[in-house]
């Protein structure tokens, strides 16, 4: 399940819907993003960030949130899966962004978190923009993001 | 072929709009030519699509090459790399 929305999330209460009823999954891994209270910006390294906003594209987001999701439930054994993502103005502690994944064993449910993720970083169309006192700044994206997407490679899969 | 094109992030900023419908002309034929085009309207798309090779192009909310075909689309939307997470 993925949903887009600009209200906060309560993990305890998602990871308890997402389980509920169940007693065929063995572990259930979640992640969850957050904004910090700095980041590389305005020129500065390490600077103050006052208020970070997520921008997306409505429609398209949800389209690639439900194919990335998909493509993770080939690969890997998942009972359940869920990715939620928050947009509009937040304040650094606050959650960005959710993934859980529920299977039988620990293996898939840790991969298909990461998977889930690194995907998300680099095809799902939200931008951030980080406010300090010095101004805002739209977020680049990263080069290390891009290299962790080709660890899923399926090409390297097969060698291994 | 009138098709909307939509902006975000940076690219909104710099075109002063989030979206907006035109008429393409014939001769548009690829998502590049209709960077070339749009460059050639003002100074605001100018600014937005100076750095063409960084912008990210989705053609009816799919990802696409700036080579892609725009024959059939109906909306293409134009951004920076992706930052959300």
């Amino acid at each position: 399940m993925i949903r887009v929305q600009q209200n906060d999330f309560d993990i305890g209460a998602e990871i308890e819907a997402l389980r509920a009823g169940r007693t065929d999954i063995g572990a259930i891994v979640s992640f969850t993003g957050t904004v910090r209270d700095t980041a590389p910006h305005g020129g500065a390294k390490d600077a103050p960030i006052t208020q970070m906003t997520l921008e997306h594209y409505p429609g398209m987001t949800e389209k690639e949130l439900t194919r990335i999701e998909a493509e993770a439930n080939e690969r890997w054994p998942l009972q359940a899966s869920l990715i939620v993502h928050r947009t509009g103005a937040l304040k650094p502690g606050e959650n960005i962004v959710l993934v859980v994944t529920a299977s039988a064993h620990r293996h898939a449910a840790f991969e298909a978190a990461q998977f889930l993720m690194d995907f998300l970083k680099t095809n799902a169309p939200f931008w951030k923009k980080e406010d300090g006192p010095e101004g805002g700044d739209w977020v680049d994206a990263r080069e290390s993001d891009d290299d962790a997407l080709k660890r899923w490679d399926k090409s390297d899969e097969a060698a291994e | 072929m009138s098709v909307k094109l939509l902006y975000f992030a940076w690219v909104r900023e710099k075109a002063g709009k989030a979206e907006e419908v035109v008429e393409l002309p014939e001769n548009i034929k690829t998502v590049s030519d209709l960077m070339a085009w749009l460059r050639s309207r003002g100074p605001e798309y100018v600014a937005a699509f100076e750095q063409s090779d960084v912008i990210r192009t989705a053609v009816d909310q799919t990802h696409v090459a700036h080579d892609t075909a725009i024959a059939d689309a109906r909306e293409i939307a134009f951004f920076p790399p992706v930052t959300g997470g």
